[in-house]
């Protein structure tokens, strides 16, 4: 018998894990079978600080990759589950970024304050100047995300307001090392695993319908423009609270907030990771924010090699690693003869 | 029938460009009743739905539920004020279970007003009450059906689907597109007690179809339109044998 004669098959492993929220446990290998993988993420990222003690340019890494992880948490989420092409992670960054600045250098409030105003107030503006697009469809949403960031730095460079082009210096900076650190790791799980649960919820339930068939929706009696504006607010409330952490990380607001990779890196992670899975941005990010800075030695050049890497993920595995690791870890495979 | 209408509408006109879809149709439905419009392909009838439910806007005319004026309203508030419809191509959320589906309307402000979503119990959740529906509506409970993808259902659930997404708003008239197409006889034969139950329970019910020996056996009146005109009105016998309408069908020579 050949080997075209066999076929693939693939069996669900036999554990009650596939209703969405009730979980029948009847030993500790399904807890750790459950709970397994749930942990070795939780546990390896909150580790990688003091793993890299020794390495304070590394632990730097690791916030901004934090940053970038909540910013392919807000693109999977908005693209995803509701159907929005957001190319705004800048604006998002900028805005928040911006916002803490003001609250804290112009005002005086204390970092603890700034941040979480900033991530409110942000969330609110950015909502509010994306809300006219929200009842178009089509690629008007992404069009308008990606030019408010080149706007506002037009606006910020030509009337030489909050800094200029110097942008706003001396924000306060976070308390300490491990507070730095940790505060970020910390909200990115507790994001990372919020937007899991809240996707499962009914509302989410309901923004994902948006994304299915919007004529629906609406015929359900539900204003559409009302949860696509509810789902930006969300994204971009992930979004701000990135760029405020930002600002404080850098002690510094300026123009270079509002750069383009805030927008592409996370679009990036996102195919590498596997869209829809909301975890797996966030390990696309791990992945590919490091490797561009192991690949800084290479100059100009890197560009290449990242290039060549996303070509191949999209072309060999365009389902994104979170998905293939699921499969690979839910069911078993083996060749049967046909 | 001396009662005011629920819905009544005055003189709809719309026009794509230069092609008249609806020409001043007027009707007025009365509360409880199945009412049929029939015509041709490309007659105006599903632009006469969209018109009234607001998924398209009319060029000229009025539309009055229970004495208020509604025309141009957004599709979600006429939804909201229990005017429902089910969309000629079936539109389920392809990426949800069956069940799943229900939450949507069982979610909307409209199912929060009658408290549709709660079911009998206090602390029922939305999941039990989809179920149940779904169950009233003919999927059977204990199968796998309504918990299979939307977009694995066959036809003649996709169809029970979309009415199933309606009575969860708890509407008070459900717009019908050719609920009946496509499906076969047996399972039109299962669907038609369907329609007749939402009637008992006072749902009035306006049906497009173009099955029409399946209509006229539910329909108490129906109207005809003919290239976006209404050619003709009544019951379902008079109707048939009208002239006009034999010519929309069959054409001028025939008749």
């Amino acid at each position: 018998m050949n080997r075209e004669m066999m076929r693939k098959e693939r069996i669900d492993r036999g554990i009650k894990v596939r209703t969405e929220r009730i979980y029948a446990i009847s030993s500790y290998r399904e807890i750790l079978y459950l709970l397994g993988p749930r942990v070795l993420l939780i546990v390896g990222v909150m580790v990688l600080p003091l793993a890299l003690e020794f390495a304070p340019y590394w632990k730097r890494v690791v916030n901004i990759t934090c940053v970038y992880s909540l910013l392919a948490l807000s693109f999977d989420f908005l693209a995803n589950y509701v159907g929005l092409v957001c190319l705004g992670g800048a604006f998002f960054v900028g805005v928040g970024g911006y916002l803490s600045a003001i609250f804290n250098v112009y005002l005086g409030l204390p970092v603890f304050l700034s941040i979480p105003l900033a991530t409110i107030g942000g969330a609110i503006f950015c909502t509010a100047l994306l809300l006219p697009c929200l009842p178009l469809r089509g690629v008007y949403f992404a069009i308008v995300t990606l030019m408010y960031p080149l706007l506002l730095t037009r606006v910020i460079e030509a009337l030489n307001i909050m800094g200029g082009t110097n942008g706003i210096t001396g924000l306060a900076s976070l308390p300490n090392e491990y507070v730095e650190q940790y505060s970020i790791i910390i909200m990115m799980l507790v994001f990372m695993f919020g937007m899991r649960r809240f996707v499962n919820q009914d509302i989410g339930l309901v923004l994902r319908g948006v994304k299915d068939n919007d004529q629906s929706v609406r015929a359900s009696g539900i204003n559409i423009t009302y949860m696509k504006g509810l789902a930006v607010f969300i994204a971009s409330f992930i979004g701000c609270f990135g760029g405020a952490y930002i600002a404080h990380l850098y002690m510094w607001a300026g123009l270079s907030l509002f750069a383009l990779d805030f927008s592409i890196i996370p679009i990036a992670s996102v195919v590498i990771g596997g869209g829809g899975t909301l975890v797996g941005p966030v390990i696309g990010s791990f992945i590919l924010v490091p490797l561009s800075e192991v690949l800084r030695a290479f100059g100009t050049f890197r560009i290449v090699i990242y290039c060549a890497a996303l070509t191949g993920f999209i072309v060999f595995k365009s389902e994104g690693l979170m998905v293939y690791m699921q499969r690979k870890y839910h069911q078993f495979e083996r060749w049967v003869k046909v | 029938m001396s009662d005011a209408p629920i819905l009544s509408v005055k003189g709809i006109s719309k026009s794509f460009g230069g092609l008249k879809a609806l020409v001043d149709v007027s009707f007025e439905i009365q509360q409880g009743e199945i009412y049929g419009i029939i015509g041709p392909n490309g007659s105006g009838k599903t632009t006469l739905i969209n018109c009234i439910t607001g998924f398209i806007k009319p060029g000229a005319g009025r539309v009055y539920f229970k004495g208020k004026e509604i025309t141009g309203w957004p599709a979600h508030k006429i939804a909201h004020i229990g005017i429902s419809r089910t969309f000629q191509i079936m539109r389920p959320y392809y990426t949800l279970p069956a069940f799943k589906n229900l939450i949507i309307p069982l979610w909307s402000p409209r199912a929060k007003k009658t408290g549709g979503w709660r079911g009998g119990g206090k602390h029922g959740d939305r999941d039990t009450v989809a179920v149940d529906i779904l169950e009233e509506i003919g999927f059977e409970r204990d199968s796998r059906v309504p918990y299979k993808l939307a977009s694995t259902l066959p036809t003649g659930y996709q169809k029970r689907l979309e009415l199933a997404r309606c009575i969860a708003m708890r509407p008070e008239i459900i717009f019908c597109d050719e609920v009946f197409s496509g499906l076969s006889m047996s399972e039109i034969a299962g669907m038609t007690p369907l329609i007749e139950k939402l009637k008992m329970d006072g749902i009035t019910l306006i049906m497009v179809e173009h099955r029409l020996r399946e209509l006229f056996r539910v329909a108490d009146r129906v109207m005809a339109l003919n290239f976006g005109e209404k050619i003709a009105e009544g019951l379902s016998s008079v109707v048939i044998e009208d002239k006009r309408v034999k010519e929309a069908y069959l054409g001028k020579e025939a008749v």
